[in-house]
């Protein structure tokens, strides 16, 4: 099908695109959840702002430490750079599991949070890492926790009057490992379910997964049996347990696992 | 919305609807037919286009956003030369059978040789992945791009 009829605005600075925003509008990144969505009609917004010419937006840097990835950055700059692959490596693994080379050539790591599909590795993986939302509108700016912005499918903390600007990833600690594993029917398919880990040398760890409840979460309790020395398959198992499904328990476990012991290694 | 859009080398312009997508004014706007629309919601990979240079979806992007900007699409592909050794290896392997999703794999392979010049089986497998093929069963898509592959690295495959 193709889209409904909608206005179409493409401003060039981050201050010309926030009044835009609000109920009737839809911000545009890379498009590769909008526009299907467009195209089936489950979105039929009265304004589309696209953000692709607002410049500045697409930056990878190291600001005190942190890392800072401005929301329009395609996912395939973030899988190109060494700078991530080299010092948040659990970003570039998982990264590689979003859709397929002709997605990620598109898709932004800003639009693949805001849009918040249940099986989103990336935000999967920045709420293990502990990463912040950065939110700016007319009236100000907001930073909110990454596991507190995606709160179900499709649906996160931003207000609609609001842009995701940028997303910023603490410093790992020394030696932290970095692990991810997913289920998915064929490579590059919507996963069934993932798990996400960083565990530092003394226990110190950050575990999220995918498809155990409606949004990618953080497993507190996971976390904390990793800090008192407890193993793999305990935390694993600790992870999982309010998933209902039986099936769905045992792969979140399963790959919780996984990712703990390759995070580990 | 007037957009100017060089395709192949060469200049395109069109007055289009914000919601026209890529895809359709390729086709419709443009006239090159080579580039096939299957669902419409970036899953086949039957549309696929190369954006300077990079593989993506042409359904996935509105005509508006190609504005000023460069695409190469299947009819891009063979140079003054003849077919391209993608196009070669599909036709000899007998990549195709009806052909439909066939100048999607050619965009998405050609892109991904140019930055895998070396790539194994498995790893094609993946690569493959987001091109769907419903005649094939893909085994002889396999071999043709590792055929390709292989000539595009100056390799003799023992193949006439």
């Amino acid at each position: 099908m193709k889209p409904p009829r909608f206005d179409y605005a493409a401003p060039a600075s981050v201050d010309e695109v926030l009044p835009l925003l609000g109920e009737a509008a839809t911000v545009l990144a890379g498009g590769q959840s909008l526009v299907p969505m467009l195209n089936l009609r489950l979105a039929r917004p009265e304004l589309v702002v696209d953000i692709n010419g607002v410049p500045g937006l697409d930056q990878i840097r190291v600001d005190d430490g942190a890392l800072r990835v401005g929301a329009m950055t395609r996912q395939a700059a973030l899988e190109r750079s060494e700078l991530v692959r080299e010092r948040w490596p659990l970003l570039h693994r998982a990264v590689r599991l979003v859709g397929h080379p002709q997605i990620r050539a598109r898709g932004t790591v800003g639009g693949s949070l805001a849009h918040a599909d249940p099986a989103a590795e990336l935000s999967t993986a920045l709420i293990a890492l502990g990463a912040r939302v950065h939110l700016r509108s007319v009236t100000g700016a907001r930073t909110v926790e990454a596991s507190e912005f995606v709160l179900g499918p499709l649906y996160t903390a931003r207000e609609p009057d609001e842009l995701l600007v940028e997303l910023e990833v603490p410093e790992q600690p020394g030696g932290a490992g970095a692990g991810f594993a997913e289920y998915a029917r064929t490579h590059g398919d919507f996963a069934t379910a993932g798990a996400a880990a960083v565990v530092a040398p003394g226990g110190q760890a950050g575990v999220a997964l995918m498809g155990a409840g409606p949004a990618p979460a953080r497993a507190e309790g996971a976390e904390r049996a990793l800090a008192d020395g407890a193993s793999p398959r305990e935390a694993a198992a600790l992870a999982a347990e309010h998933v209902e499904d039986e099936h769905r328990r045992a792969l979140c476990m399963e790959l919780t696992r996984r990712a703990i012991e390759e995070a580990i290694a | 919305m007037r957009i100017s859009v060089e395709i192949n080398g060469r200049g395109y312009e069109g007055d289009v609807e914000p919601r026209t997508l890529l895809s359709d004014f390729i086709r419709h706007g443009a006239g090159l037919t080579g580039t096939k629309v299957g669902c419409e919601q970036g899953v086949c990979g039957a549309c696929t286009v190369q954006l300077d240079g990079e593989p993506i979806r042409s359904c996935l992007m509105l005509a508006v956003q190609a504005n000023g900007r460069s695409l190469t699409t299947v009819e891009g592909l063979a140079g003054d030369a003849g077919l391209h050794p993608l196009q070669r290896a599909f036709h000899e392997a007998h990549a195709l059978q009806c052909g439909f999703c066939t100048p999607g794999f050619l965009m998405s392979m050609d892109a991904y040789l140019r930055e895998h010049p070396d790539v194994g089986r498995e790893e094609l497998r993946e690569a493959l992945a987001g091109n769907l093929c419903r005649c094939t069963g893909y085994l002889g898509i396999l071999e043709a791009v590792e055929h390709a592959a292989a000539e595009m690295r100056g390799e003799d495959d023992g193949r006439a």
